[in-house]
């Protein structure tokens, strides 16, 4: 991770002061400090930077499980294997898809939620806050089971509520296509993020300064006015977290496509492909790869994100 | 506030109540349906019976159910459990003390945050099936500090660094020795952090499916979300659904309750991990 994602750490001063030099103390306090964070770094390291880097020792061999005895390097021949093939290549488009409209609807509906979130009366303030942890707690297979079965010609009401929908008719197979299928899959996906978007906007909202607020309207900006010149501009920063950490989460999709669709249809995402490849198919090697890919995928858009949109964390999280 | 825009942010919150709700009604609808309803095209059973439940707890798809909430409860608690105890202290090192190293932590735990699950499973995949950890219980808590950790110490050193820590100095003054100091004012004002760091992390873990489906093979391991994904394929019964409905339900219980009791806390967790730090 780049320098600008760091938060800053405040200098907090050792209140008591034991004997001995300056120094003494703080190479006790460096010692003491690491004997308490290094396990937790440790074991992090372990479970991610590890099996990361055997994935791109694996990814260079010919290696299937069934056939282990003719394991044999084949350099980088993986990756033009993986590069070069339509399945790749949709597999991305997909997940693209799924991030960009997942997002963007969630990004406009969490504002609208936060809003009513941060102006609703204070009666049923305490239900609208339970309320919308709902969908964060639920799992994901959940959601996606229940919008599966809503939309299921066999077990859903979808079909019978929404005949009045040109196009949609009693024997609409929502799942029996890619376009439609998406849709389900985006919906789904929507649902259940979007309070957290709505969270962490509403947190920004807060930060917004009711004074500059209060000025506006002295000088006859509207509502509209207010919205887009004073508190957008003033929660960028926490808006650009949300879109950074939404933005990863959903192009990482897996659990609502395999309960839904299980890559039927074109609806294969990156994430489904390695799984598929590994797992089902236990091409380690080729598996290997297609992860090896997808890790520098997300590395790539965080790095974007926090380049291209100059994005501040320690501003976002209103420590200036 | 006018009346009119009274009434227009209660009809706002409203319908965020029902847009929350409304799948879990129709999942929790689906689950009372008898097999003869599942597919009347209705929102609601004509005939609502407990047979979909009964089905999952001791009928035949409870062989497959609950040895699955069983590992689920215990794995969940145990990769908690590790990972509020090794960032309880990692946070009450960075909150506290000065030392190099202590942004790389938490930009580490940030990368831990982002990396993708399945480029994980697929090298553990292999290695867990070389030394024996495939479809074990360790071979799913072990992957699972990788989804616990980073939450964990974000949202705790967020919660850890507005403790007052002089209080700590203000008991010992008054003739507390350091142990009771830190056990007496210390321990009570970190518990609530602690506590809903737990929380979160909990749900994470709950919430995970593709190690799940990915590291275990039997029910030796196999947590609810991958037995509830395999539930078609491994069951005998004809139509599932409304088994599966059922099952998620009762899954959903105990998530539910928790958010419900302690949902001061989360919002504030989440939001102070995410956007504090």
């Amino acid at each position: 991770m780049s320098q600008t994602t760091l938060p800053p750490v405040e200098k907090t001063q050792p209140v008591s002061a034991p004997g001995g030099t300056i120094s003494d103390r703080s190479k006790a306090e460096r010692k003491l400090g690491w004997m308490l964070a290094g396990p937790a770094f440790l074991v992090m390291l372990l479970v991610t930077a590890y099996p990361i880097l055997q994935a791109v020792y694996y990814s260079l061999f010919n290696y299937r499980l069934t056939d282990p005895e003719n394991r044999s390097f084949n350099g980088l021949s993986n990756y033009w294997v993986i590069l070069t093939d339509q399945l790749w290549w949709t597999s991305v488009a997909i997940t693209l898809l799924i991030t960009v409209v997942t997002v963007a609807v969630e990004l406009v509906l969490g504002f609208a939620l936060a809003l009513v979130m941060a102006k609703a009366l204070s009666s049923i303030r305490p239900v609208v806050r339970a309320s919308i942890l709902i969908p964060y707690a639920v799992i994901t297979v959940v959601s996606a089971f229940a919008w599966q079965f809503a939309f299921r010609i066999d077990t859903g009401f979808v079909n019978n509520w929404f005949t009045w929908l040109p196009g949609v008719s009693d024997t609409t197979d929502w799942f029996g296509g890619t376009g439609t299928s998406l849709f389900v899959i985006c919906l789904a996906e929507i649902w259940k993020t979007t309070p957290f978007i709505s969270l962490l906007l509403l947190a920004g909202l807060a930060q917004v300064p009711e004074v500059l607020q209060e000025a506006a309207k002295v000088d006859g900006a509207t509502r509209w006015q207010r919205m887009w010149k004073v508190t957008i501009p003033n929660m960028k920063a926490a808006i650009m977290v949300a879109l950074l950490f939404r933005t990863l989460d959903a192009f990482r999709v897996f659990d609502s496509i395999y309960i839904m669709t299980a890559g039927a249809n074109n609806t294969e995402s990156v994430s489904f492909l390695a799984y598929r490849q590994t797992i089902a198919r236990v091409e380690i090697g080729l598996g290997s790869a297609v992860s090896v890919l997808l890790f520098l995928a997300v590395v790539l858009i965080a790095f974007l994100f926090i380049k291209g949109f100059k994005i501040d964390l320690a501003q976002a999280r209103g420590e200036r | 506030m006018s009346t009119r825009s009274k009434v227009w942010w209660v009809v706002g919150g409203v319908l965020i109540i029902i847009y929350c709700l409304f799948p879990i009604a129709w999942i929790i609808s689906l689950s009372l349906k008898a097999p003869s309803d599942i597919a009347n095209g209705q929102f609601l059973p004509s005939d609502p019976s407990w047979t979909n439940y009964s089905t999952v707890l001791t009928g035949a798809a409870s062989d497959l159910f609950l040895p699955a909430l069983r590992n689920s409860f215990g794995i969940c608690l145990i990769a908690t459990a590790i990972s509020c105890i090794l960032s309880m202290f990692a946070a009450y090192a960075i909150a506290r003390l000065d030392f190099p190293g202590k942004k790389l932590i938490l930009s580490v735990a940030l990368g831990v945050a982002i990396f993708p699950v399945i480029s994980i499973v697929t090298p553990l995949f292999n290695l867990w099936r070389q030394i024996g950890l495939y479809d074990t219980w360790p071979g799913l808590i072990i992957p699972y500090l990788s989804l616990t950790l980073p939450i964990s110490i974000w949202t705790m050193s967020a919660f850890f660094r507005e403790i007052p820590w002089e209080m700590e100095q203000a008991a010992q003054v008054d003739g507390a020795t350091t142990w009771q100091a830190f056990r007496k004012v210390i321990v009570p004002l970190a518990a609530p952090g602690v506590f809903t760091t737990a929380i979160i992390a909990f749900f994470i873990a709950w919430n995970d499916f593709a190690y799940g489906i990915s590291l275990t093979s039997t029910d030796a391991s196999r947590p609810v979300p991958a037995a509830l994904g395999l539930f078609s394929g491994a069951s005998q019964f004809e139509d599932p659904t409304g088994a599966i409905a059922a099952a998620a339900v009762i899954v959903t219980i105990p998530v539910v309750v928790l958010v419900l009791l302690f949902q001061r806390r989360i919002v504030a967790g989440l939001t102070n991990g995410a956007v504090k730090g």
